[in-house]
């Protein structure tokens, strides 16, 4: 069946703005990956459209993108998931800088996740075996570290939108994988970082950024942990 | 043109390229170079677990370990490189625990371990004969494992402040008489070409997976690192031994890991028979790879598989008389990615499932700490190191073991790391020739300005077909030859490529050309390799020559460019410990 891709397209070597190309593509069923699509487009019609992506399922975050409106993966996205009766909209991920195409500058959203301290920090004499954690609290954070850091939520987030300077949904996500971690020693350092006006409380729990979410990550509860933390802290 | 000068430079952030950055001391300059951001790098789609005996579930020991990574590798292993890696397995499990890696656990908080294909115990410990049966050695994090450790090590590289120039892509290496003086590099948000001055380089650029049709490796796995070695004249070793991983989801190859048949799955053919029971009739549907994917196409040859719409065959993995707590909470993933791309319920029908192309057993030759070797004699090359599936060093022989991949990129990346930090305390940088980047412009030049007739997209699928039909699961000198014929052809039509994009900022059309080249010249060592080879062994299936031939083959192959056709040479394997045996299981 014949299907077609509204494309925004922008090469800043030559356009003033963003436009829109349609593109006809042939799909063999709805079961076909929009980012298989896209590399139709551009293996057969037009080599000049570009894109980022590499795993191709929904691992590796490279390929999220606005889809008729809704900020999803490329690869995780299949025709059934959206209505391919009429064009599909293909954009750049919103509010963040277009480099090329489908291509957004992400340095901004690497830099706000970089600003939580990402990392576990535990000063204590490590054990000769691992450190022993039970299985509940390993759980507590096995849904925070499925994040792909894709900017999915991050982008979609209307609180991130006006305010440039919010951290955004996925940064707390990450504070959050490492302050519920009972191997980790730098929470209050950590929750300090986000109990600020650009921080946990910039979250005015709309939930956009749990639609987004390729992963099914339940962000918005997870922000609502900090929050809850850091009022504990101050009682 | 850019120039820079670093102590050390590191292609690929994956496992291997992160771990050996982490051992680069303070006062010593490093860069980490990657075509794409760090966490999208492909270690991050290994799911099922990591190798080690660390015994939280059941008796193990290293040993058995290493008999198991020796008889999976159908014994031609380095056994003194496996037993390095066994041994080495639990002190680096445990490392990455006290990095911060998210673990499953077991009830008393250890890191939880499951079965996985190869892996095994003798049934009564206390005698080394008795019969072998699965053991709990894989350590996992539900299976998502590659995902927490790639997040995990790029996490700690973020804490030591590693440097990175992510959306670099390297399109050479510059050599300096026999040395490695550093890499050229192509900044891709700009186009611009940078040369990287280093003392020492390390190759940890991942596998060739896209050589392939069907399979399971992300789009940048285009075998960049054998191309680089192999262009500069540099052996690649045991480039015959593909893994197919034998469940790749129907049409999509995307890889639905060992641990849904660790947790209890099991494959059936259009009989609904357990056609594995026959195949490997102690360890069944967890024999190794290699087993289970000709399995497989055998069932499949013999009128037992199923018939897809796509015009391919395929067998059903069932994991639907699961536990749904263990399918929801062991293996959310891959029943995720059934439900998701083929719409198949994985708690009430099988999964279609098909071998797909999974990783690189061959590659380019190193001694046990990553030194990139130029010759049969083990002659070093200095300043040029390889860690992960771009080495061969050669821990997986002609089969790689589940779970021994992950466990390989860190202990190697990590004694990579280790060698290079001792060997720029005395090395000088060796002369930068003034043509370092004299090929890499010419290259761009050409695909830049060509009016050639071929597309890029187009020769690359016609590659990806003939090699999944004449160099894949079983093979033959015919289908072989033919291909050796083929690949010149290719190479002489991709000197034609032209591309559409001719600007300068974030031109992929210009990076997936290159790319394509990379495709081709690693091909070329796959096909030869797999020609000369006249035996079957692990993951080499010869339909001509089906019995291993101990006497003439139980050697590493080693394969060179030339202007005519590769040439061809051999190594020693190392025994130590196990003496080549029948391989049953």
């Amino acid at each position: 069946m014949k299907v077609t891709l509204r494309i925004q397209r922008y090469n800043p070597e030559r356009d003033s703005e963003p436009y829109y190309q349609e593109f006809i593509v042939e799909a063999g069923d709805d079961k076909e990956r929009i980012l298989d699509l896209l590399h139709q487009v551009k293996w057969k019609y037009d080599g000049t459209l570009t894109f980022r992506r590499s795993c191709a399922h929904g691992v590796c975050g490279s390929d999220g993108l606005r889809i008729n409106g809704r900020n999803r993966l490329a690869c995780s996205t299949l025709l059934r998931d959206v209505n391919y009766k009429k064009p599909i909209v293909i954009e750049p991920l919103p509010s963040i800088p277009i480099i090329k195409d489908l291509v957004v500058d992400m340095s901004d959203f690497y830099k706000k996740y970089e600003a939580v301290k990402p990392y576990l920090v535990n000063k204590s004499p490590a054990p000769e075996h691992e450190r022993i954690q039970s299985n509940e609290d390993a759980e507590m954070l096995f849904e925070s570290a499925k994040c792909i850091l894709c900017g999915c939520c991050t982008t979609s987030c209307p609180s991130s939108w006006s305010d440039e300077n919010y951290i955004g949904p996925a940064a707390l996500l990450k504070a959050y994988r490492f302050v519920f971690d009972t191997r980790d020693e730098a929470a209050d350092e950590r929750l300090d970082i986000v109990d600020t006006p650009d921080g946990i409380w910039r979250c005015h729990t709309i939930f956009n950024c749990v639609e987004a979410c390729p992963k099914d990550i339940n962000l918005t509860w997870h922000i609502s942990q900090l929050k809850k933390r850091v009022a504990e802290r101050e009682m | 043109m850019i120039n820079h000068q670093y102590d050390v430079i590191i292609i690929g952030a994956g496992g291997a390229g992160l771990r050996a950055a982490l051992e680069i001391p303070e006062g010593f300059s490093c860069a980490v170079l990657s075509k794409v951001f760090p966490t999208r790098s492909h270690t991050g789609a290994a799911q099922g677990g990591i190798g080690a005996a660390l015994g939280n579930e059941e008796e193990d020991s290293w040993e058995w370990h290493m008999f198991d990574t020796v008889k999976g590798s159908d014994y031609l292993g380095d056994q003194d490189a496996i037993e390095i890696m066994a041994k080495d397995a639990i002190r680096a499990i445990i490392e990455l625990e006290h990095m911060g890696m998210p673990f499953s656990r077991t009830p008393e908080g250890k890191i939880a371990q499951r079965r996985f294909g190869g892996h095994t115990r003798p049934e009564v410990p206390e005698d080394p004969d008795s019969k072998r049966v699965a053991v709990k050695r894989s350590c996992y994090s539900a299976d998502r494992t590659g995902h927490v450790m790639l997040h995990t090590l790029y996490e700690n590289c973020l804490k030591q402040q590693v440097h990175f120039y992510s959306e670099y892509f390297v399109t050479d290496l510059v050599m300096s008489g026999k040395s490695c003086a550093g890499v050229v590099a192509m900044d891709m948000a700009t186009s611009e070409v940078h040369v990287f001055h280093a003392k020492a380089v390390m190759l940890a650029t991942g596998g060739y997976g896209r050589v392939f049709r069907i399979t399971s490796n992300a789009h940048v796995g285009t075998g960049d690192g054998f191309s680089f070695v192999y262009n500069n004249g540099l052996p690649l070793q045991d480039m015959e031994f593909v893994q197919f991983h034998p469940t790749g989801l129907w049409k999509l190859g995307i890889l639905i890991s060992e641990a849904a048949r660790g947790e209890g799955g099991i494959l059936l053919n259009n009989k609904g028979e357990r056609f594995m029971e026959r195949y490997a009739p102690s360890v069944k549907d967890l024999a190794p790879r290699d087993m289970v994917s000709r399995a497989i196409i055998t069932e499949i040859r013999e009128g037992r598989g199923f018939k897809g719409s796509d015009g391919t065959s395929y067998v059903h993995l069932d994991v639907s008389h699961l536990p749904k707590e263990v399918i929801d909470e062991k293996i959310p993933e891959i029943t995720g990615f059934a439900r998701t791309y083929l719409g198949v319920e994985p708690t009430k029908e099988p999964i279609p499932i098909q071998p797909t192309a999974h990783y690189a057993m061959g590659g380019i030759p190193t001694t046990a700490d990553a030194e990139v070797i130029r010759d049969k004699k083990g002659t070093r090359v200095p300043g040029l190191y390889a860690a992960g599936e771009a080495a061969c060093v050669s821990v997986h022989g002609a089969n790689r073991l589940g779970t021994n991949s992950l466990l390989d990129i860190i202990v190697f990346g990590r004694r990579g790391g280790k060698a290079i930090a001792e060997f720029i305390k005395e090395a000088e940088f060796a002369p930068l020739p003034a043509d370092a980047a004299d090929r890499t412009l010419a290259k761009i030049d050409r695909l830049m300005n060509s009016k050639g007739k071929e597309k890029a997209g187009a020769l690359r699928t016609e590659l990806q077909e003939k090699m999944m039909e004449k160099v894949g699961v079983f093979r033959n000198a015919k289908d072989l030859a033919d291909m050796t014929v083929e690949i010149k052809t290719l190479r002489d039509r991709y000197q034609e490529v032209s591309i559409d994009d001719k600007g300068k900022i974030f031109n992929t059309d210009l990076v997936e050309a290159i790319e394509l080249g990379n495709l081709i010249d690693t091909a070329e060592p796959i096909i030869h390799g797999a020609l000369v080879r006249e035996e079957s062994r692990g993951a080499h299936s010869r339909e001509d020559f089906p019995k291993r031939d101990d006497k003439k083959w139980l050697k590493h192959t080693l394969i060179f460019k030339t202007d005519d056709k590769p040439k061809i040479d051999y190594r020693p394997v190392s025994i130590t410990r196990f003496q080549p045996k029948e391989r049953k299981y």
